[in-house]
Order: structure tokens, then C-alpha cells, then sequence
């Protein structure tokens, strides 16, 4: 079992991210996250979806991807140098003691408090998966009130590009 | 040219040379079946069930190559539509389902007769298109044709609000041909690196075989692959879907592979050293237990669809590209080189395959007091020559006609093969008649399926079509008896066909013949005299052994070299 980041680019059309959807769910395939916007041709959206899969099922997935008539283009991130970054918005209690504490957990992983009331602080964070898990799993967990993450995005290193 | 997005709908089926289309009207789609009523170009068949348009459609659509065209309703009119779309998908037919829509402005509103359509077929069809501008019709129409009939095949569904129909609102039309899409750009040539590994391949083995499948029907390739078949000498099978493009008749045949298929076109895929899939897709029916099929061979796959690749068998070398492409190109290799497959390995090959022939699996004990199903479709293949479209239901009828009418020519055997679709022969038989008035058409049925679709009877009243249905009644759904018989301990719950109606007056209420044969010594005669019947629908309830199972049989979990025989084989009897 294998992590993959697929990145796809598809018509911005209506349905066609159903037809994404509705194609793992009707085959069974995992899918971990799912994030996706129109680009700067906005005649077409990018998505970027993580699944962890043998390489069997990974092989079909990107068959099956391709299939559908909506997408244009697809690769898989993770067979080359990639850089991947998801963000959280988290609401974290943050009373008396706490406050200072929290504030310096949140600058050592760089988040940036965008939201403070006397007794809560809002962080946002971004990075790659594995840290904003590090990042919620330091916070006592009676003071995680509540957790927003946009799933990963990503994008390849170097001039490897996936456009028209 | 100004046009309403009615009359676009109908401008836009003749500018793709659409003749008939099969369909039921409703509120949804009036406004098209107004601009249908002020031209005659167009014909519409009216039927009497949306599944029937479906069906129909589809059997037009296998007996041509051309895509099959359905206009129903929203609504109850698209759900009922489903099965048929279903069933096209699995079997990979060109179609295109137009579907009334409620008014854009009430999508979302529960409206009456809505249901979310392009929701419902969308893992059910090749693709699907929500018309949200009347300026976008006639794209979308081409692209709907554009995308049924080129890659692999299937069914494509345009759903139409009413108000895109608007008799009141008319536009500029062009129809879009020369239509381009960034997103979907089928290859049809093979990669020739691949192609001449394929070929080193192939002089190499000693125990070849050919597993060809639906795609050479297609694909209109069975010229191409004929010719291989001979330039090589070796011996080729066929699924259930492929059956017709290799002509059954011919030595080199071995017949059906698969779960009902022939001995020895199974046991030679279980010895065979290298296969040549061109245009199946390793369906678990043909394939038996996975991990006991075919031991020994490496495989070669062409195939238009690269998710059909390595799907369910990992292959050796596969090839992505039309199956008549690819095997054109194989043949000018060869035929350019002047190496051949070597001699020696290919006639002890054929000599083991004979021996496997020998043993005459499909024997069967014939009878003077009860029609075998067996002896029914033999006698079938007689009257008419060989020379006859035959739509089936799904059963044991379907197995005995595959194995036992011998298809000489692609496209004259239409079943519903991946979705098993009992109810499709009837209309599926429609639309082959349309297709080709003044040839004969039949349809080999149970009395469960038949009964499934039997309105239909009315709809060919109507258009004249003069269908020779061959109801094979065994009073049990068959099929679903002998796995009760087999693996139930007899157990035969629910598959006795209760309460079954005198289908000889039933036909004739509908205006039809209707006749009724119980002794095997009359069928010949009251065929013939069903297809003497020219201009008449003539329905012959053939009152069949009750107790005949469908032999040999690979069961669930075994190997292609495990099949269980019929008591005759076993015993050598008369065939
Ligand atoms: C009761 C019952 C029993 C059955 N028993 C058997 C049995 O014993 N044996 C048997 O064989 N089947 C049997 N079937 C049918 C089985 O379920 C499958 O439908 C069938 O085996 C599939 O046939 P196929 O592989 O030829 O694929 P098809 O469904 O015909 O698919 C065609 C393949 O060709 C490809 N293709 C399409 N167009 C092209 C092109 N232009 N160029 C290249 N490739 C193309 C497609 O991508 C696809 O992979 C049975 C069905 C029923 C209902
Ligand atoms: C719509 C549908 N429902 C159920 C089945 C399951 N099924 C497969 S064969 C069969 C029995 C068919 O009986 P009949 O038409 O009499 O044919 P026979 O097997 O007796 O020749 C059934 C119920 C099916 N294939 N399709
Ligand atoms: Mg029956």
C-alpha cells in the first residue's frame, strides 16, 4: 500500500466532479482527501486527490481517471520530486495560562493566530499533512475545539509541470 | 438557419443521419415530439415500455454499428430507461438517451416528474451531458454521437429542461462537425514497438491461441482477424460476445470459451503457451478462478481501452489501439517477413486439440418424446440456414443458442452478455428488424424472460415487425434451477414459473400467430412454417424438457481444465 497525490486538470464543467467522486465511490477505491478549484483558465479546474492503494488498484485509478470524458490531464505527484501543502484553520481554547503556551507551540510550527477572544484563539497553519497532524496532536486534546483542513494541494519541483 | 431547441434536437439526429429512434412521450418532452410530428425524415418508433425503447435501440445498434437513438421523458419516463442504458454500457453499444428534464428554474424543487437523470446513469453510462443553454444544444448533441461511437462504446445521455425546448425561442443553428475535445482523443493506432514484440511473440509459441471477444464485432474487424486466424494456422475461441466474428463453421474454430464454454476451446487456454487477447475484456465468466487461468501462457492484449488492461489478469504485453488497427499492422509484419510459427509445435498443438474435440462435449440424449432445448436450436440453425439475426433472453436458452447456432457473420448474435438483462430480446429484436426490414429476425426466449417485456408485442403489431419468437419453455427459470439443482441440493426456491399464461391466445390477443409445439417430431415443420410466414409475427411456444441443464460447465472457483461434463459427453453419446 502505497501513498499517491494525483493531480488532475478537467473541464470546469457541471458534473464533472461528480463524476470523480461517484467513479471511487463506485469502485471501491479509498480517497483520503480531496481538494479542488478553478485555475487561471477558468474553462478548466485542478484537483489534487491523495488515495493509498496497491500499485494495482493505483494503476487502475489513474486508468479509470482518465477515462472519464471531463478530464483533460493527470499525474501522479508522488513518483517525483513534489512539494505538497495543506491548511488548517484550528480553534483552540486558550484561558489563563494556556494562552501563552499555545501561542508559543504556534510559532514554533510558524502557524499564525488570525482570531482571539478571552478564551479562544484561532490558528491557521499551513504545511504538509504530517506536520498539521504534529501540530493537533501537541494541543491537549480538551482544548482542540474545532479543525479545518482544505486537504493537500500540490504542486511538482523543477519545470515538470502538468498544464495544456 | 433559426431554430427552436426542439426542432435542434431533431435537425441535430439528421445531420448525424439518424433514421429511426425508439421512444415514449410525456410532458417533459413535448415540445420535441412536436418538431418530430412536422417532418418525416426522422422515424419514430413508439413502444410500449421505456425499457423497450432502450432494448431496441441497442439491438439496432448491435446489428449495425450504427448508434442506436431513445427519447423518453423525465421522470419515470428516465428511470425506466435505466436497465436498458445499463445494458448497453456493459456490453459496450453506441446510444444516445435523450431525457426530458423538468424546467430549469424547478431542478432541485422536487418538481413533478423530476429525478436528478444525469445523477442516476452516470455510473451506468459512458457519459452524460445536462443541456443548461439552448445555445449549447447542438454541441452537445454532436458531442454526444462523437462520444457513443468512438473509443470503446457506450451509452450517452443528454438531459433536456423543457424550457431548453422552448418552441417560442429560436437561435442561428450550425451543427458543430468538425468537433474537437482537449479532454477525450481515443488513439485507434497500436504503438508499433509493442506490436512487433507482440509478433516475436507469437513465432516463438508452440501452443498459441486467439481469445477474441465483443470488440472485433465492434470494431467491423473481422476481416482482419480471419486473416490472421489463417496466415498463422492456429486456433481461435470466442466469448459470448464475440461470437460470429470468427465464422463458427470453420475448422479452426473451437467454439465459446468460459464458464458454458466448449472443452476443448477452454482446455487449450489452460495448456496455450501464449494468448492473444484482441477485443475481450477477461470477464470473471470466461476467465473461471483467476488464479488457475491460464498457467502457462503469456499474454498479449489488444484492447481500445487501457482501464481494460491488466484489470482482472495482468498481461504481458499490451497494446492499446483499435482491434482492426492493430491486427492490420500485425498482418503487414508478417506478411512482410517470411519467418513462420514453427511446424512441429503447432501440429502436435492441433493433434492435442483434436483429441480434447474428440471427447464431443456438447452432446447431449436426444429424445423422441420431449424437445431438447439442444435439438431446438439445431433445428433453428437447419430451417433457416444459418442465415438469421437471433436476439436472446437471459437463461439457459441463451447458453443453448450460443453453443449450438452455429454464427457464421458478426453482428447476427445479440444478447445482453455483461448485465444479463432478462426482457431484451424481445425489444432488442425490434430494433434489428428495423434495422433490416425483409431479413429474418428471431428471438430464442424463456417464459420467464418473454414475460418481462411482453408488452413489446403491441409495439410490433403497430410497426409491422414480423419477428418469429422461439419461446423455449421449460416452466422453470432454468438457469436459476440448475444452480439450485447443483449447489442447493435441490432446493428449487422460487424458480418455478407459476401461474404462466396460454401464450398461444396471449399472442393472439395482441393480433399475432401464435402456435404450439410439444413433439419433437413436429418442430421442424412448424418452424418452417414460421418463417414461411413472411409478413407475420409468429410466436411458437416450444414446450421444452423441463430438466435439461447447460452443459459443460465450469463452476464457481474452478479452472478452465476443471469442467464438468454432460452425462452424455461421459458417456459418448449421440450428438
Ligand atoms: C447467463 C450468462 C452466462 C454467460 N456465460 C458466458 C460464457 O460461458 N462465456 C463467455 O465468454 N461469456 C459468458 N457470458 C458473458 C459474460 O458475462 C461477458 O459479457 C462476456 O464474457 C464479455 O465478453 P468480451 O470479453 O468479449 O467483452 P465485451 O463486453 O464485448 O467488451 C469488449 C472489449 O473490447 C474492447 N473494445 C471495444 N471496442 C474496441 C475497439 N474498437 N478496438 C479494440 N477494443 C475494443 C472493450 O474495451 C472491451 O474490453 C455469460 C453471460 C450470461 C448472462
Ligand atoms: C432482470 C433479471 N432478473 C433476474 C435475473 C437472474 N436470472 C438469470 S437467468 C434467470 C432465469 C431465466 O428463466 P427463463 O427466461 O425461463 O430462461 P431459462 O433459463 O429457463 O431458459 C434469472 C431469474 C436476470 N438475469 N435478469
Ligand atoms: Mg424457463
Amino acid at each position: 500500500m502505497n501513498r499517491h497525490i494525483i493531480s488532475l486538470l478537467m473541464e470546469n464543467e457541471a458534473g464533472a466532479l461528480s463524476n470523480v467522486s461517484a467513479l471511487f465511490s463506485a469502485r471501491g477505491y479509498n480517497i483520503e482527501s480531496l481538494c479542488v478549484a478553478p485555475t487561471d483558465d477558468p474553462s478548466l479546474s485542478r484537483m489534487t486527490l491523495v488515495t493509498t492503494c496497491s500499485e494495482s488498484v493505483f494503476e487502475q485509478i489513474t486508468k479509470q481517471l482518465n477515462k472519464l470524458i471531463d478530464v483533460v490531464k493527470l499525474m501522479d505527484l508522488s513518483e517525483g520530486d513534489h512539494i505538497e501543502r495543506e491548511m488548517m484553520l484550528i480553534k483552540i481554547r486558550a484561558e489563563k495560562e494556556m494562552r501563552e503556551e499555545i501561542k508559543r507551540l504556534a510559532e514554533i510550527f510558524r502557524g499564525k493566530i488570525i482570531d482571539v477572544s478571552d478564551n479562544s484563539y484561532v490558528i491557521e497553519m499551513t504545511g504538509d499533512s504530517d506536520k498539521l497532524d504534529a501540530f493537533v496532536h501537541v494541543i491537549p486534546e480538551d482544548h482542540v475545539i474545532e479543525v479545518v483542513r482544505t486537504g493537500v494541494s500540490g504542486i511538482a519541483r523543477g519545470v515538470k509541470s502538468l498544464t495544456l | 438557419m433559426e431554430l427552436s431547441g426542439a426542432e435542434i434536437v431533431v435537425q441535430a439526429l439528421k445531420d448525424e443521419g439518424v433514421e429511426t429512434i425508439f421512444g415514449y412521450p410525456g410532458g417533459s418532452v413535448l415540445h420535441i415530439y412536436d418538431a418530430l410530428f412536422q417532418q418525416d425524415d426522422v422515424k419514430h418508433v413508439l413502444v410500449r415500455h421505456e425499457q423497450g425503447a432502450t432494448h431496441a435501440a441497442d439491438g439496432y445498434a448491435r446489428s449495425t454499428g450504427k448508434p442506436g437513438v431513445v427519447l423518453v421523458t423525465s421522470g419515470p419516463g428516465a428511470t425506466n430507461a435505466i436497465t436498458g442504458i445499463a445494458t448497453a454500457h456493459l456490453d459496450s453499444i453506441p446510444m444516445v438517451v435523450l431525457t426530458g428534464q423538468v424546467p430549469s428554474a424547478l431542478i432541485g424543487t422536487d418538481a413533478f416528474q423530476e429525478v436528478d437523470t444525469t445523477g442516476i446513469s452516470r455510473p451506468c453510462s459512458k457519459h452524460t451531458f445536462l443541456v443548461k443553454r439552448v445555445e449549447d444544444l447542438a454541441e452537445i448533441m454532436r458531442k454526444a454521437f462523437y462520444i457513443a461511437t468512438t473509443g470503446r462504446p457506450g451509452p450517452v445521455v443528454v438531459d433536456i429542461p423543457k424550457d431548453i425546448t422552448d418552441p417560442n425561442i429560436k437561435i442561428p443553428y450550425e451543427y458543430p462537425r468538425n468537433l474537437k475535445m482537449r479532454s477525450y482523443s481515443p488513439v485507434k493506432k497500436g504503438h508499433l514497438g509493442q506490436i512487433k514484440k507482440a509478433v516475436d511473440l507469437i513465432y516463438k509459441a508452440k501452443r498459441p491461441i486467439i481469445y477474441s471477444g465483443g470488440g472485433v464485432v465492434i470494431d467491423n474487424a473481422s476481416g482482419s482477424l480471419v486473416d490472421l486466424v489463417k496466415e498463422l494456422g492456429i486456433p481461435v475461441t470466442s466469448t459470448l460476445m464475440g461470437l460470429g466474428a470468427y465464422p463458427a463453421s470453420d475448422p479452426q474454430f473451437l467454439g465459446m470459451l468460459g464458464m458454458h464454454g466448449n472443452y476443448e476451446a477452454n482446455m487449450a487456454m489452460h495448456e496455450a503457451d501464449v494468448l492473444i487477447a484482441i477485443g475481450a475484456r477477461f470477464d470473471d465468466r470466461v476467465t473461471g478462478h483467476i488464479a488457475h487461468f491460464c498457467p502457462q501462457a503469456k499474454i498479449i492484449h489488444i484492447d481500445i481501452d487501457p482501464s481494460s488492461i491488466s484489470k482482472n489478469v495482468s498481461v504481458d504485453i499490451p497494446i492499446v489501439g483499435s482491434v482492426k488497427d492493430v491486427l492490420n499492422d500485425i498482418l503487414r509484419i508478417i506478411r512482410e517477413g517470411d519467418r513462420k510459427i514453427e511446424d512441429d509445435g503447432l501440429t502436435s498443438w492441433w493433434e492435442r486439440i483434436e483429441a480434447w474435440r474428440g471427447l464431443g462435449c456438447l452432446r447431449y440424449e436426444q429424445s423422441d418424446e420431449v424437445i431438447k432445448p439442444q435439438f431446438a436450436i439445431e433445428t433453428l440453425h437447419k430451417v433457416t440456414g444459418g442465415d438469421l439475426y437471433l436476439t436472446s433472453d437471459v437463461g439457459q436458452h441463451q447458453m443453448f443458442a450460443a453453443q449450438f447456432y452455429k454464427f457464421d457473420k458478426p453482428r447476427r448474435w445479440i444478447n445482453s452478455g455483461g448485465l444479463g438483462t432478462m426482457g431484451f430480446g424481445l425489444p432488442a429484436a425490434m430494433g434489428v428488424q428495423m434495422a433490416h426490414p425483409g431479413k429474418p429476425v428471431a428471438c430464442v426466449t424463456g417464459e420467464a424472460s418473454i414475460l418481462m417485456c411482453i408488452q413489446e408485442l403491441a409495439t410490433c403489431k403497430q410497426h409491422g415487425l414480423p419477428l418469429k419468437i422461439m419461446l423455449m419453455n421449460n416452466g422453470y427459470m432454468g438457469m436459476v434451477r440448475q444452480w439450485q439443482e447443483m449447489f442447493y441440493e435441490g432446493r428449487y426456491s422460487h424458480s418455478y414459473v407459476d401461474a404462466l399464461p396460454d401464450f398461444v391466445e396471449l399472442t393472439k390477443s395482441f393480433g399475432h400467430v401464435g402456435m404450439r409445439v410439444t413433439k419433437p417430431s413436429d418442430l421442424e415443420a412448424a418452424m418452417q412454417e414460421a418463417f414461411d410466414r413472411k409478413d407475420e409475427l409468429v410466436f411458437m411456444d416450444i414446450v421444452i424438457d423441463p430438466t435439461e441443464n447447460v452443459y459443460p460447465m465450469i463452476e464457481a472457483g474452478k479452472g478452465h481444465h476443471e469442467m464438468a461434463m454432460s452425462p452424455a459427453s461421459k458417456q459418448g453419446g449421440q450428438q
